[in-house]
């Protein structure tokens, strides 16, 4: 039950990108299209999950003992990178197909700050284990509807008659923050 | 002062660090995906614009393409004939066609050359302009001066000057991109090294273009009579220059009535001969069609300057090598 509100929570009442606004760069710059929305949000997904549980294990057994937990961002970015890099390589030799799926958007993923945020919010929650990698695996999935939602609107707004002043991000920024104050509705869904 | 303070987090940090780089060293050998080591070669040769210019999604998709036989050497408009070369190098192959070509506007109708037939009032972009009555100079032929080809340029070598387009040479790579989007197809690529153009591609009847535009191509062949190597060709009611005849004499420029045949003059280069090199064969002067060469036999040559007109015949006709052109 537990697991069910950290998911809930973590998807929609505090989307991590409508509600605690991270990972606001891709979510502007690779919303052109549904296709590759999608692309770029699976990616994440999937080091989310890894980071999450990763950084964990980095703070209980490393940062807490030594008494060094303010070097927690420093720590985790390098926990990041790292693990983007090892999961690049291993996916271009196992799985060349998800390789080319996901392309471009993995080593993005090294500079998103939705993955460092999201292993810190963990570890901030005083989550085990179990609950973290769930809030990781949340948190990607509220990046990827966030994302995915927003690609479908910005793909009709190409056609759509706008005025020349705010032909391109302007529109985008607005329709982001119409979507965020949509988002809004969600608060006090869970306590 | 807590030593320990400073100590622990150097220690572990770095210490992270190191165990993160020997994993990645060991994990780059043991998981290395073996590539074609003539990919990575070609894509160091490569410009690295990732401009898009040759059809492929970036350089790296570009070297992939050239190596896999998808995409032709001479393919990269950026890197141009150099690149082909060295690309040719390193595949194996020749580089065919080599010569530099650029995008030119067969066009000279501009705002005071060419009668407007109504006021456009429309959007900017020259296709939804062609879409009304065939844009709104009267000539149908003609560039519509609304610059979706500069909008195209991705070299900012194209501008549309005084209602016409022109293309910055230096600039142009070639990339076809403005050729693609021009609805009325008078972009074409030529050779860099041809100086003459013909800047019309109104197939009417004279006394029809002339109602419509000043320096439209009139059909009067003034132009045919003056090439003396066969370089005109006449179709349509249109000059058009066989670029391989054209040996950039600029005749046909200097006869043509309505200046619809350009070339800048200021090129036009001058034979000269060099008397320590002459040896008076006489060759040049029985090939120079426009009687520019005087001298007699075994004696030393001289080019009359105000006749020659830079044809080059007898540069490569000489022997000797003893005719520079300058």
């Amino acid at each position: 039950m537990n697991l069910l509100l950290i998911l809930l929570s973590v998807i929609l009442v505090n989307n991590m990108v409508l509600s605690r606004f991270l990972g606001i760069c891709p979510f502007l710059g690779v919303s052109k299209k549904v296709e590759t929305a999608m692309g770029m949000s699976i990616a994440v997904t999937f080091v989310m999950a890894i980071a999450s549980v990763m950084s964990w294990l980095v703070q209980t057994f490393l940062l807490v003992p030594l008494k060094i937990e303010f070097m927690q961002t420093i720590a985790f970015i390098l926990v990041i990178a790292g693990l983007v890099q090892f999961v690049e390589m291993v996916i271009k030799k196992t799985s060349p197909t998800l390789y080319q799926a996901l392309g471009v958007y993995l080593p993005l993923i090294t500079t998103n700050c939705a993955v460092l945020g999201i292993a810190i919010l963990s570890i901030g929650s005083n989550y085990n284990l179990l609950e973290t990698l769930v809030n990781g695996i949340g948190g990607g999935i509220s990046f990827t509807l966030a994302i995915v939602l927003f690609a479908g609107v910005r793909e009709r707004l190409e056609t759509a008659p706008i005025p020349k002043a705010l032909q391109g991000f302007p529109i985008a920024m607005i329709a982001a923050s119409l979507f965020s104050i949509a988002f809004l509705g969600f608060q006090g869904l869970i306590k | 002062m807590n030593i320990n303070g400073i100590l622990w987090p150097v220690l572990t940090l770095g210490g992270l660090a190191i165990l993160f780089g020997i994993i990645l060293a060991y994990a780059s050998k043991k998981f290395a995906v073996e590539v074609n080591p003539k990919t990575a070669e070609v894509r160091d040769a490569l410009p690295s614009a990732n401009c898009g210019g040759c059809g492929f999604a970036g350089c790296d998709a570009f070297a992939e393409a050239v190596v896999s036989g998808k995409a032709a050497i001479t393919g990269c408009p950026v890197g141009g004939a150099p690149l082909a070369v060295k690309l040719g190098e390193i595949m194996g192959v020749t580089a065919d066609a080599t010569e530099k070509h650029v995008a030119r506007v067969i066009c000279c109708g501009d705002s005071n050359n060419a009668k407007e037939k109504y006021e456009y009032q429309g959007i900017t972009d020259c296709k939804a302009a062609e879409a009304l009555a065939g844009g709104s100079k009267s000539c149908r032929y003609g560039c519509t001066g609304l610059g979706t080809c500069v909008k195209a340029c991705p070299f900012d070598a194209i501008h549309v000057i005084n209602g016409v387009a022109v293309v910055d040479e230096e600039k142009c790579t070639a990339c076809k991109k403005c050729i693609a989007v021009c609805p009325k197809n008078i972009i074409e690529l030529v050779p860099t090294s041809k100086e003459v153009r013909v800047l019309c591609k109104n197939q009417e009847k004279g006394k029809d273009v002339m109602q419509s535009c000043k320096v439209g191509c009139i059909a009067c062949q003034k132009c045919v009579k003056a090439c003396k190597f066969d370089a005109i060709v006449f179709e349509n009611n249109l000059a058009r220059i066989d670029y391989s005849k054209c040996v950039n004499c600029m005749m046909c420029a200097e006869a043509c009535p309505t200046k619809t045949i350009y070339a800048n003059f200021n090129n036009r280069k001058k034979a000269f001969v060099h008397d320590d090199k002459c040896i008076g064969c006489t060759i040049c002067s029985k090939h120079c069609n426009f009687e520019a060469i005087e001298g007699e036999l075994k004696g030393k040559h001289k080019v009359l300057e105000d006749k020659c007109v830079g044809c080059s015949k007898c540069y490569e006709k000489c022997p000797k090598d003893a005719i520079e052109m300058r």
